[in-house]
């Protein structure tokens, strides 16, 4: 980009160009791991005090934290990583970052432009590799070319549907000096062709107000886009479901989206949602989706998915409409501006509900009646759900932040936490990974150093990415981690118990650590718990133990989960399981749906 | 599944940068899309774009899913349907060899003449013709060429373009 004499700006090489740019846009830290192609950035990182590092002990736990931090914050998350096995093992966190829609922005170093395709110490091809687990993804070839990309980088990972960008820096880039003027991009810059519409178009908002006026058995089924428009979105959406009185669930990823305290709230959809929720979901007349994006663990069999019921949904990304579902009315906008939109056109309450939701009510009443998460606490043994239950009871009053890792515990976290805000609820929904919860947990707690942030972890899960319980320690994190030990892959135990003729394939963990002294070892502290009448003080202990801390409370090792909709099952035919009477069916054939 | 499967062309505009073809191919073998033909070159050297003309085919919905996903992909400045926009002309060009002697030599000019393909190359035994032509054009006369020493074809895919005025 050529400058006139008058506002030539200054000569300083790429890394400097990185650092000024990021502190430009607002970054107030990176979490990263150096290596040779990077180096040079490092040392731009080491001469400057705007940006703080976090030094992760394996790059994937950089991406989960950088996650944790943005879903917690509402911000791009920044990681620095170096070339080759920086760049791959950054490949599971950029996959879940657009399974998820976080907005992550990703610099990975690389070798010099004049090695590339050489097969060069620690070449990758990080471009090639990270395509379709990105939103998108550059390979700088020139300094100049530097300040435009990351700054479109940012726009890019935020606006719109966000999602991870990778910026690949060559070393030679990022040591060339170049002409950088401060200023010379702002956020209103955008992109010459990527440009997201948000603006609703009024003509579908009316016909979409038209049903959902006149509905008689209406529901509002939200997601993770309401969380991504903001807390606004949040605010304007509780005012709508409690204006109209209709009943709402959430998706996993949109827990918090509506105060699930409240008497319109459903609780969860889905695989393991509440009986009261996928039958509201499977009788309706009317779906509002917003911000959700009918994930197959939502659905079940889609042929026999909410047969009867006129379908809304309103998503910013054209690509999630009429993806799985056939919707009849489709809104391409930014949620939060379209539930505005909607609530300006809601007409005045007029005296109450109408008979037929009043009918819809008694219905929902009936299906909530059955108490489907209803669980039998006896005995010496700590069953999962009520150490779950005593956690939320013991925390709700308090400035908290829950992750979890993937598995049994995560949904059973997700039935029995319930969250009255958005953005205190971090989980890997669409990708499902496992080892996500712990350092996601380490980037929450960076954004909000004075909150109790919580990682709901099954054993295995944590296993995944325990080491960055050393950059916890490093870097003064004092997350706190409750396992729900069952010495199981529950989740695989549970499919194997349930589909697989009980053959329990390699889903058992033998040879586990002895979680506290793991913990000790760090310069950490833990507590091992096994009896019912111990949780409470393990879990006070836990809050009130300064730093990091691990509480492992053994479980019943053959609690499965439910309800469920089993795999391949239409979303009305829920199995409540043993605590309603049910028999736990085994089948000996493994299913093939997934 | 008895939906009907559609044909489709699509034209899609595109900035002319690296790793932009890689994302459109990519996009279609990660979703399982099919790709009947694929064209790709500059248009407006001096906006740097470039236009890709696609041949796919599937149900409906999927069809839909193809263009949306096409559209935000980040260096996509537009995604045209031309099936759908209107009356539009196909065009391929094509390159074939035909070995051989005797009438059948003589009968591949004949036909050649008569689809008005160009001889661009000539031995004594082969002939190398040239052809433009909608697909199916192409394949009726790659067809009479099968039993009169055809040995090898190079087809370029489809380009397309809207008929009239109108332009995407």
């Amino acid at each position: 980009m050529a400058t006139s004499a008058d506002n030539s700006g200054e000569n300083i090489n790429g890394s400097e160009m990185i650092v000024r740019c990021l502190a430009e846009l607002g970054v107030e830290v990176i979490f990263g791991y150096p290596g040779g192609a990077v180096l040079p950035i490092y040392d731009a990182i080491f001469k400057q005090n705007k940006i703080r590092h976090i030094l992760v002990r394996h790059e994937q736990g950089a991406l989960h934290a950088a996650e944790g931090y943005a879903r917690s914050t509402g911000r791009v998350g920044v990681v620095l990583v170096t070339s080759g096995p920086g760049a791959t093992n950054s490949v599971t966190g950029l996959a879940d970052a657009l399974m998820d829609s976080i907005p992550l922005v990703c610099l990975t170093g690389q070798v010099p432009t004049h090695m590339i395709g050489n097969d060069a110490f620690q070449e990758a091809d990080t471009v090639g590799i990270t395509r379709p687990c990105t939103k998108h993804n550059y390979l700088v070839k020139t300094v100049e070319d530097l300040p435009r990309i990351i700054h479109e980088a940012f726009y890019i990972a935020s606006a719109g549907r966000p999602g991870p960008v990778v910026i690949d820096l060559p070393k030679d880039v990022v040591m060339a000096e170049g002409d950088y003027q401060e200023g010379t991009y702002t956020s209103e810059t955008g992109h010459r062709s990527y440009r997201p519409r948000t603006e609703p178009d009024n003509a579908a908002v009316d016909a979409a107000m038209e049903l959902i006026v006149n509905a008689e058995r209406p529901i509002f089924y939200s997601g993770g886009g309401i969380i991504n428009s903001g807390p606004a979105a949040s605010e304007a959406l509780t005012r709508f479901v409690r204006e109209t009185g209709y009943p709402i669930t959430n998706t996993l990823m949109g827990l918090g989206t509506y105060p699930a305290s409240d008497a319109q709230f459903l609780g969860m959809l889905g695989m393991h949602g509440t009986y009261e929720a996928n039958m509201a979901m499977a009788e309706c007349d009317v779906m509002i989706a917003l911000g959700a994006r009918f994930d197959d663990r939502v659905t079940g069999r889609l042929s026999d998915f909410s047969k009867g019921s006129k379908k809304i949904q309103v998503d910013i990304d054209p690509s999630s409409v009429n993806k799985n579902v056939p919707v009849d009315i489709s809104i391409i906008g930014d949620v939060g501006t379209v539930i505005d939109a909607m609530l300006a056109k809601l007409p005045n309450k007029s005296g109450g509900k109408s008979a037929a939701l009043e009918d819809w009510w008694r219905q929902i009443e009936a299906w909530r009646g059955r108490d489907c998460l209803r669980f039998k606490q006896h005995g010496d043994i700590i069953k999962p759900q009520y150490a779950l239950q005593r956690l939320y009871e013991l925390t709700k009053e308090r400035d908290v932040y829950f992750t979890t890792e993937v598995g049994q515990h995560q949904m059973w976290a997700a039935q029995f936490l319930k969250f009255e805000e958005p953005n205190r609820w971090m989980t890997s929904g669409g990708l499902g990974t496992m080892g996500y919860g712990f350092p996601a947990a380490m980037g929450v707690q960076v954004a909000h150093p004075e909150s109790l942030v919580i990682n709901v972890a099954g054993e295995a899960s944590l296993m995944m990415n325990i080491q960055e319980l050393s950059s916890m320690m490093q870097h003064r994190l004092p997350v706190k981690t409750i396992i729900l030990n069952n010495e199981y892959m529950g989740m695989v135990r549970q499919w194997q118990e349930l589909f697989h003729g009980g053959r329990y394939s390699e889903s058992y963990m033998d040879s586990l650590p002895d979680f506290v002294k793991l913990a000790e070892s760090f310069g950490a502290n833990g507590i091992k718990i096994s009896k019912p009448e111990e949780v409470d003080d393990a879990i006070r202990t836990m809050i009130e133990t300064p730093g990091p801390f691990i509480a492992d409370v053994l479980i019943d090792k053959t609690e499965n989960v439910y309800p469920m909709i089993p795999g391949g099952a239409a979303h009305y035919e829920m199995k409540l399981g043993p605590d309603h009477g049910e028999l736990e069916e085994k089948a000996e054939d493994g299913m093939v749906l997934v | 599944m008895t939906e009907t499967i559609e044909r489709h062309t699509i034209s899609v505009l595109v900035d002319n940068e690296p790793g932009v073809l890689a994302r459109v191919i990519g996009l279609f073998s990660g979703r399982g899309y099919n790709i009947e033909s694929l064209t790709v070159a500059e248009v407006e050297s001096g906006a740097a774009l470039s236009r890709i003309n696609l041949v796919t085919s599937g149900p409906r919905m999927i069809i839909e899913q193809i263009k949306a996903q096409l559209d935000r992909l980040v260096p996509v400045h537009q995604v045209s349907d031309l099936t759908e926009e209107g009356p539009h002309i196909e065009r391929e060009l094509a390159l074939i060899k035909v070995v051989g002697s005797g009438e059948a030599r003589a009968e591949s000019l004949r036909i050649a003449d008569i689809f008005r393909a160009h001889v661009v190359d000539s031995e004594s035994d082969s002939f190398v013709f040239e052809m433009t032509g909608k697909p199916g054009k192409v394949n009726a006369f790659i067809r009479l060429m099968e039993p009169l020493g055809l040995t090898e074809v190079s087809r370029t895919g489809v380009v397309a373009l809207l008929r009239g005025k109108k332009s995407i």
